[in-house]
């Protein structure tokens, strides 16, 4: 990695999803510096792993694919990916700060012909499907990554799947020698915009997840619809790889509850109303959809959306929370259990697959910031003069969608200007 | 219907919610509940209920006083603490139910022939009277609670099971004769007396 060089004028944006490129681009489009790190090797967040975007249902490439032609354009922006902030002193206008870079062990040689990952043997679970399928030790992250290079998985350094991927590259772009890099650097405000996570689907007790094959969350149904996801775009009950065509989805998965998340995730209605529109491009008419809820929360102008979607004759709600779920065992369905609110009726009702409306928490948990913030109950990061120069953007700050993650990014961008026009006019 | 019953009907004037909210124990959580459903379906008597928890607490909201109070729905919780656990509100439930039990009750309006409220009365004379439950006094009185010949054919039923708690010390026929009892059973008489008292003033119902 070659030097980094930063002031007091630099602004540094911690996390390369949409809200992170976002506040990068509009700092340095407005012609300040700017250094972008990422822990992953690519920027993207979780929106490289939609499938489609509501409400226009338009690709996440669309998106993504304008910024990344932003990011090339732009010189004032410095991305460095695999990288973390480990600790943060000073105050605003002065913060020293310091990042550790893992090696990807693949350099800018690379030009993603993929020879490696055709020479290594090893494979691992693959974290872009949420664990769903594997890839290979030599791997591209995702279709759309950037930058578009190679990574080496660190648990085949030492092995002959290393010595293999050398060999077969022809542009001399492995560097097995790579080792972590600490650097410090100054900057005048930080950008946090770490994202969200879902939330552990497994505390759900009643609900089973880590019991029953066929519940999965709303993230790896994504991840099912993607033709460049694990299934090839095919939606299969994970227990016999048979097509899931009547599936339950069940609203607040982990959120409004006092033992899960106290907070509404504000995204996941209108993700399930999405997700039913994959079934009827992939079915046709022959399917069923069936969401169980408390109430549903499409936002503001996001209604339409909601209104086409129940006018759709295959896709029913019910009013109700599901108590329990449990498993037929000779079919593999699993069976819900509960009682609706509209009229009281107790159902047990089988589906092929049931989808959990999984909800958002911080990516980052409290306590695990390299510096003293103000968080809510929540744990997402407050707007307080307390926090000095350092602003929360996209999901870090709240559960958001793309829309106003995006919106908060610029917001966000816009205090981090002030603070280092500050400087500079105190300086000149 | 009881001179109290009457009383609370004047006072809250169709306001049933506030009732609750102030004489039934937990009451105040009601207007909490978000109407999901959870706690109904969670509920192990299931469809054995008339109105599940989550239709209570809206009958309640809606001021349905008379149907709420002699309804036998809150006498069927067996306190398994399941709708607790997994209520997204942390609403108590269980006591809620208790709660609208004891009130029920103390109105006059509980269910008479509700078996569960016949057997909590049936163990609540038995053990105030010694001080100690009568095991043995307590099971006949409840194999009788519907009749004589009901309660021949209940005995002769359980007449194994009672044998082999004979044989492994667990009952005792002497029981039959006075029983045992607790030191001062005078004294323990008193002390519920007093709370009974103390009970009272609290629910204005002193000389009631
Ligand atoms: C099932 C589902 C479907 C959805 N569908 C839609 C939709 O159709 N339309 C829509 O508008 N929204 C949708 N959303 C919401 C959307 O995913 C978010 O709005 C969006 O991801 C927010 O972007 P972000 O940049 O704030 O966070 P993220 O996408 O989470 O990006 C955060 C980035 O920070 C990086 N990072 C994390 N921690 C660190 C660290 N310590 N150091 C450095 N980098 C770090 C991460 O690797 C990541 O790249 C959906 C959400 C779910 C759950
Ligand atoms: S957005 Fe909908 S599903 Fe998600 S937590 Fe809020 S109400 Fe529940
Ligand atoms: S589980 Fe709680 S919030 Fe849901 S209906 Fe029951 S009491 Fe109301």
């Amino acid at each position: 990695m070659s030097e980094v060089i930063a002031t007091n004028q630099t602004i540094l944006v911690v996390g390369g999803g949409i809200a992170g490129m976002t506040a990068a681009l509009e700092a340095a489009e407005c012609g300040k510096q700017v250094i972008l790190v990422e822990k992953n090797p690519s920027v993207g967040g979780r929106v490289g792993q939609l499938y489609k975007y509501f409400p226009k249902l338009c690709h996440p490439k669309c998106g993504l694919e304008i910024n990344l032609r932003r990011m090339k354009a732009n010189r004032n922006l410095r991305l460095l990916t695999m990288t973390e902030v480990t600790a943060v002193t000073g105050e605003a206008g002065n913060y020293q700060v310091s990042l550790r870079t893992q090696p990807r062990y693949v350099t800018e040689n690379c030009t993603a012909c993929g020879e490696c990952a055709r020479a290594v043997e090893a494979e691992f679970d693959n974290e872009h499907n949420f664990g769903l399928g594997k890839r290979k030790g030599a791997y591209l992250p995702y279709s759309l990554a950037y930058p578009m290079r190679y990574v080496l998985d660190p648990r085949i350094i030492g092995t002959d799947d290393a010595t293999r991927a050398k060999e077969a590259c022809k542009y001399d772009a492995i560097d097995l020698d790579m080792q972590p890099q600490e650097t410090q650097i100054t900057v005048g405000a930080i950008i946090w915009a770490t994202g969200w996570r879902p939330y552990d689907a497994a505390r759900i007790q009643p609900y089973g997840y880590d019991r029953f094959a066929n519940v999965i969350t709303s993230v790896e149904f994504e991840r099912m619809a993607d033709p460049h996801g694990p299934t090839g775009g095919k939606l299969l009950r994970p227990s016999d790889g048979k097509e899931a065509k009547n599936v339950a989805f069940i609203q607040c998965a982990g959120s409004r509850d006092r033992n899960h998340l106290k907070h509404c995730s504000r995204i996941c209605c209108m993700a399930t109303l999405k997700q039913t529109t994959y079934l009827r491009d992939k079915y046709g008419d022959d399917f069923k959809a069936s969401v169980y809820y408390i109430d549903i929360r499409a936002i503001d102008r996001i209604d339409d959306f909601y209104q086409k979607v129940r006018a759709d004759e295959n896709v029913s709600f019910i009013k109700s929370k599901v108590a329990s779920i449990t498993e037929d065992r000779e079919t593999g369905n699993p069976v819900l259990n509960g009682v609706d609110t509209e009229g009281y009726h107790r159902y047990s009702n089988p589906h092929d697959l049931v989808v959990l409306a999984i909800g958002m928490e911080p990516s980052v948990p409290a306590g695990e910031f390299p510096v003293d913030v103000v968080l809510n109950e929540e744990g997402f990061v407050q707007q307080d003069e307390a926090n000095g120069a350092f602003f929360a953007a996209g999901c870090s700050s709240d559960a958001l969608d793309v829309n106003r993650a995006v919106q908060n990014a610029t917001a966000s961008a816009l205090r981090a200007i002030q603070v280092v026009n500050r400087v500079a006019g105190t300086e000149v | 219907m009881s001179d109290y019953n009457q009383q609370m009907i004047e006072q809250f004037r169709g306001n049933f919610l506030k009732e609750v909210e102030s004489n039934v124990e937990e009451g105040e959580w009601v207007k909490m509940c978000m109407q999901c459903g959870v706690c109904s379906g969670s509920c192990p008597f299931g469809p054995h209920w008339a109105h599940p928890p989550q239709e209570i607490f809206m009958m309640i909201r809606e001021g349905e006083r008379e149907q709420v109070l002699t309804s036998d729905s809150m006498w069927m919780c067996t306190s398994c603490y399941n709708c607790i656990v997994r209520c997204p509100r942390g609403l108590p439930i269980t006591h809620i139910m208790h709660g609208l039990a004891t009130y029920a009750k103390r109105l006059g309006l509980a269910p008479k022939e509700q078996p569960t409220a016949k057997f909590a009365q049936l163990f609540w004379d038995n053990l105030t009277k010694t001080g100690r439950v009568n095991e043995l006094k307590l099971g006949l009185a409840l194999y009788f609670m519907n009749g004589f010949s009901e309660g021949i054919k209940t005995s002769l039923k359980m007449k194994d099971i009672g044998l082999g708690m004979w044989k492994t010390k667990r009952l005792n026929p002497m029981e039959m004769v006075g029983g045992h009892s607790c030191k001062d059973t005078k004294g323990l008489q008193a002390i519920l007396a007093k709370a009974q008292e103390i009970e009272d003033a609290k629910i204005g119902r002193s000389g009631a």
